[in-house]
């Protein structure tokens, strides 16, 4: 049989080194969040334009945003695509061509596409964006896979419904990238096969107007010779059809073992301080086990800092097979994350040793403060002193986006993220 | 004035004759490990059988496919489309492209419909999957009546709706049931057992959704049944192909005498439109008069306006 999974790795001094490094893909709701997710070590990111995305309430990118995203991401060697994965209605076919050639004048590298409106169109006006199939047509299947190779699609993202045995299959049979999420919430439906929110609140899904139907309240009945028998009692928890979060941590190296090609973070509508934490934890996974895949052992400390960001329960989804309720959320209460971001910092002293910080949440001198960014090593401290721009002494940093300066005893750089633990969490 | 396809979809095997005698043309069947949604469980003898019945009737049958497939089932739609050529089926109704990659391969005589049911929302698309084989295009319910006939008019396959029925408004792969029970530490029957079913009550909207498990994972449907034989008039008059009836949780009673009243709205609208208009509202008042209890009569998207 033909191999058709790339050479994963070689030796090199003895050692086992992947040379096959899967591309690590992050989410980016605006353009922070896009330059966060670059510097913390996304290999690509994805974003929304204005029209034609899936998430209508983000705040999407215009085409000079775009074009900023674009060439600052080039300065690391990345990637932008832009999702364009509504299911279009006919009256979103006029001005598809124009916005399509706009992307591809961008310089985006590609799109990710689910009607075949849009992936036609775009070979056709802009043959330089490459085409990904978007998780909402639910791939499932090699044969699918192999039917959309034969398109001419350069990629697919399977359908969050797939295990690993699945995915494994998939990527050996057809010789196409290979997409999958790994991290980040999930749809408790197919992706695209959803239509609740237009039934219960006449707002398409699958244009973009999801208003998490699934996860209202729904009691079960049983209909049975003209009674309605109620399937649960006063004191049982309410039916619920919510999905745990997907975290595939974990599984980094089986995901690289199995050759895919990229690793997506999904989470356009969360925050810089998620984005950044998810980003350079899956970074750090990948880079250590590709430099020497024989010694590498996973690290209980990568999970914690993960956790420092996540406001729900996380599980593996469908990677093990089937999902029982273990991987389902009953009686949800919205959590805190274990941390807030505190701020950003956008200077340092080392001579004085003072920091520059653009404050984004509440902390005050005596805060048990940290430190995260992807050139330095996470480190915690106290909070000595505090002045506003001018020099003047504080108590604490009150106002959102205040710049405050303080004393840091190690040295940090311009971006790297602060935090500090959230003292209500559960 | 072409006369548009009156689509029902039967229980058994029984209901065949009794729904040609009402007024049908054509039938969907299948089995729930290829078909999504199914009134009802027709095996390869079933199916066998409907075509024969229905072809010395001069009528169609057209065989579900329309499952989202895993790895497992792929390797065996080839032998599956062979046997539904060989018995001449008229049709076979996809949405997963692996079964067109089978069909191409394995019958490639047979006739495609494409359907997903939610995603074949724009005229572009339907004539995208007329390319690439299928004859016929399968409408989104979430469309309007306006979006149907620009559709329509850009055409190049034949399109089909949903004139009557319930239908599905969520798929999910997970055993959301079985999962709520086990979770309650409580045994219980959630395959559909021919009586009663279940449904999920949604307190805010006093809206009652039937829901039910299969191998093709949860599927929750619309609180009320879609019922436009009072509407049909501007759509025979464009010129759509196949009306379909759903009866997936129907008795064959209620679905044979739909499928009579639906027969009779059809051929008025193409003969004797003045008297459609006289007619309509009696046909729709004959309805609601057969309607279960908690089931609804509604419009769907006909006239509703979805923003995003
Ligand atoms: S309602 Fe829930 S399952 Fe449906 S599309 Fe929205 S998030 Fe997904």
């Amino acid at each position: 049989m033909v191999q058709l999974v790339d050479k994963i790795s070689e030796i090199r001094n003895g050692k086992r080194v992947i040379v096959k490094k899967p591309e690590l893909l992050a989410p980016a709701g605006n353009l922070e969040k896009l330059k966060i997710a670059v510097m913390y070590g996304a290999d690509a990111v994805f974003i929304g334009g204005q029209e034609y995305s899936l998430r209508s309430n983000a705040d999407n990118f215009t085409l000079e945003e775009i074009k900023e995203g674009v060439s600052f991401a080039k300065k690391y060697n990345a990637k932008v695509y832009v999702t364009t994965n509504i299911i279009a209605h006919n009256e979103n076919i006029p001005g598809l061509e124009n916005y399509l050639r706009g992307l591809e004048d961008a310089g985006v590298s590609g799109i990710i596409v689910a009607d075949p409106l849009i992936i036609e169109t775009a070979k056709k006006v802009a043959p330089g964006l490459e085409r990904h199939l978007s998780t909402q047509q639910s791939l499932s299947n090699w044969r699918a896979a192999q039917y959309w190779k034969e398109e001419g699609l350069e990629r697919v993202v399977l359908a969050r419904e797939t295990t690993a045995a699945e995915i494994k299959e998939i990527k050996e049979k057809v010789d196409i990238e290979v997409e999958i999420f790994v991290h980040g919430a999930l749809c408790i439906a197919y992706s695209g096969r959803c239509v609740l929110s237009n039934h219960m609140t006449a707002r398409d899904s699958n244009r973009g107007g999801c208003c998490q139907s699934c996860r209202w309240n729904y009691e079960l009945y049983r209909q049975e010779a003209g009674q309605e028998i109620p399937l649960f009692s006063d004191n049982d928890v309410p039916f619920a059809m919510s999905s745990k979060d997907l975290n595939l941590l974990k599984y980094v190296p089986q995901l690289i073992e199995m050759g895919i090609d990229s690793f997506k973070i999904e989470g356009r509508m969360k925050s810089i301080h998620y984005v950044a934490t998810v980003v350079s934890v899956y970074r750090k996974v990948i880079d250590a086990y590709c430099a020497d895949s024989d010694h590498f052992e996973f690290k209980d400390e990568w999970l914690q800092e993960l956790a420092k960001c996540a406001n729900r329960d996380t599980d593996y989804g469908f990677y093990k097979g089937l999902p029982g309720y273990q991987q389902q959320l009953f009686n949800e209460s919205r959590q805190k994350p274990s941390h807030d971001f505190a701020g950003m910092v956008l200077d340092y002293d080392e001579e004085t040793k003072m920091v520059t910080v653009q404050q984004r949440n509440f902390f005050k001198i005596g805060d048990q403060v940290e430190f995260f960014g992807p050139n330095i090593d996470n480190f915690t401290m106290t909070v000595k002193n505090l002045y506003d721009e001018e020099g003047n002494m504080l108590d604490a940093a009150r106002h959102p986006l205040q710049i405050v300066r303080f004393q840091v005893d190690q040295p940090v750089h311009r971006y790297n993220l602060m935090r500090k633990e959230n003292v209500h969490a559960v | 004035m072409p006369v548009p396809e009156l689509l029902v979809t039967p229980t058994n095997i029984n209901d065949i004759l009794p729904l040609i005698e009402a007024g049908a043309d054509a039938f969907v069947i299948g089995e729930m490990r290829y078909g999504l949604r199914l009134a009802g469980e027709f095996n390869k003898a079933d199916i066998k059988n409907a075509v024969e019945i229905a072809h010395n009737h001069k009528r169609k049958v057209y065989v579900a496919m329309n499952a989202i497939f895993h790895n497992e089932k792929v390797e065996e739609l080839d032998s599956y489309l062979q046997f539904l050529q060989e018995i001449a089926v008229d049709a076979v109704i996809f949405g997963d492209p692996a079964v067109l990659m089978a069909a191409k391969q394995s019958a490639p005589n047979i006739r495609l419909h494409w359907s997903t049911e939610t995603l074949g929302t724009n005229w572009y698309t339907c004539n995208y999957w007329g390319r690439k084989g299928a004859k016929r295009a399968v409408l989104a319910r979430e469309l309007s009546m306006d979006e149907i006939l620009e559709i329509k008019e850009n055409a190049e396959v034949e399109i089909e709706i949903l004139v009557h029925g319930m239908s599905c408004m969520f798929q999910s792969k997970r055993p959301l049931i079985d999962n709520y029970f086990q979770f309650q530490g409580k045994q219980m029957e959630v395959r559909q057992s021919g009586q009663g079913y279940l449904f999920l009550y949604d307190p805010e909207r006093d809206n009652k959704y039937p829901v039910f498990e299969d191998e093709n994972g949860t599927h929750i449907m619309s609180a009320n049944d879609i019922c436009i034989i009072d509407e049909l008039q501007e759509l025979v008059d464009a010129g759509i192909d196949s009306f379909k009836i759903d009866g997936i949780f129907q008795s064959p009673q209620y679905i044979i005498e739909v499928t009579k009243l639906y027969r009779k709205a059809i051929d008025l609208c193409v003969h004797d439109s003045n008297q459609y208009e006289e007619e309509k509202d009696q046909l729709l008042e004959k309805i609601i008069a057969m309607q279960p209890q908690n089931r609804g009569l509604d419009t769907g998207f006909f006239f509703k306006e979805t923003v995003y």
